[in-house]
């Protein structure tokens, strides 16, 4: 992990030295233990700011849109496949960006191991495999295994799609996981058990929108839940209201999510809304054979007519 | 809409040429029996705007 660092740290500043790119996008520490912040590097002797480990969880794509200099922008799996689309939506240009991709090997749920650790998190280090978490009393160690944010347990898509530089050699991709496990899970259950387990998931939403705010996928001028003429939704708690935001809010990333958890990793409360986004997910590859974000060549789903395009649900 | 638990008979999707009209009434008959056959719907209604 520290060669991660020092190759970003490198790779940043012959960019920046060489005026290759004006400002170079990537993660430092943040003032709390797993809690890593973005980060802008606009100068050489500014890089030693710049961290890799497993708190780099936020989608750095998110800080790309409309953006009109050159940017340097370091890329795990997952940003980069948003990177892709929000190419292929002319939200940046690709001669813009000089992309430093990074060999993701998953990043860590911050919440579990605050739940599974005892007394309050002084500091986290991490070796290869192991999370030494220390506190007041004394330390604990966890195998990172056993720790990783769910979607990076099932990611299979660890290295980034497109990149102009790299700072490690590329990880093999886990290709014995099935992404899909919990969504198909949920399939199973009749009409009325799905809205309770939906209506119980969402109770505790408080309408702060650090899901949309997270995602990159959410760019919109003014978000539709922000309209006022017409007003598409109430701004209450109702739990109608709730339902309706997460449910719109999914929908328009049908075809475009990468499931990078930056919506749950953002929730204050913990919320597992990728549960709709991957059912959508699920349902582009299934019936387009879609993933979101792998290649600037291909169309979106969503974007073209093909003439096998599935029309069954038409009577 | 069936994820979230919305009975499927509920929502319907058809392309009905302004010509077809047969097939207008036959489909707007299997709607209705459809929706019939599943009572009046408890989910997705705001009853009333909740204060905080």
């Amino acid at each position: 992990m520290s060669t991660y660092t020092e190759n970003i740290r490198a790779i940043a500043q012959r960019l920046l030295k060489s005026c290759q790119v004006e400002l170079v996008i990537g993660f430092r520490k943040g003032t709390q233990p797993m809690m890593n912040e973005p980060c802008f590097v606009s100068t050489p002797d500014a890089v030693d700011q710049l961290v890799w480990d497993s708190n780099c969880g936020i989608n750095l794509a998110n800080y790309l849109t409309n953006r009109t200099e050159k940017i340097g922008i370091v890329a795990k799996g997952c940003d980069s496949r948003n990177i892709v689309t929000h190419i292929l939506e002319n939200k940046i240009k690709r001669e813009q960006l000089v992309i430093i991709g990074v060999p993701c090997q998953g990043m860590i749920d911050k919440r579990r191991i605050a739940a599974e650790t005892q007394g309050e998190i002084l500091e986290v280090a991490e070796s290869d495999e192991q999370i030494i978490v220390k506190t007041r009393e004394g330390r604990q160690t966890f195998a990172k295994a056993d720790v990783l944010q769910q979607n990076c347990s099932v990611c299979i898509h660890r290295n980034p799609v497109i990149y102009d530089e790299l700072t490690a050699d590329l990880v093999t991709e886990q290709s014995d996981v099935d992404p899909y496990a919990d969504v198909r899970e949920l399939e199973t259950l009749n009409s009325e058990e799905k809205w309770n387990y939906f209506e119980e998931l969402l109770a505790p939403c408080i309408r702060c929108y650090a899901c949309r705010n997270a995602c990159p996928l959410c760019y919109c001028p003014t978000c539709f839940v922000d309209e006022s003429k017409p007003q598409w939704l109430g701004k209450s708690q109702d739990t109608m209201d709730v339902r309706t935001f997460h449910f719109l809010r999914a929908f328009h990333c049908a075809g475009r999510c990468t499931d990078c958890g930056a919506c749950e990793r953002a929730c204050p409360v913990g919320i597992n809304m990728r549960l709709l986004t991957k059912k959508l997910n699920k349902d582009c590859f299934a019936l387009y054979g879609w993933e979101a974000g792998l290649s600037l060549d291909t169309r979106p789903a969503l974007d073209i007519y093909q003439t096998n395009d599935p029309e069954d649900f038409i009577k | 809409m069936q994820y979230m638990g919305i009975e499927g008979d509920r929502l319907h999707f058809s392309w009905i040429s302004s010509a077809e009209s047969t097939k207008f009434v036959r489909v707007v008959s299997e709607v209705c029996a459809k929706v019939k056959a599943l009572g009046p719907n408890q989910h997705f209604v705001k009853k009333e705007a909740k204060v905080a």
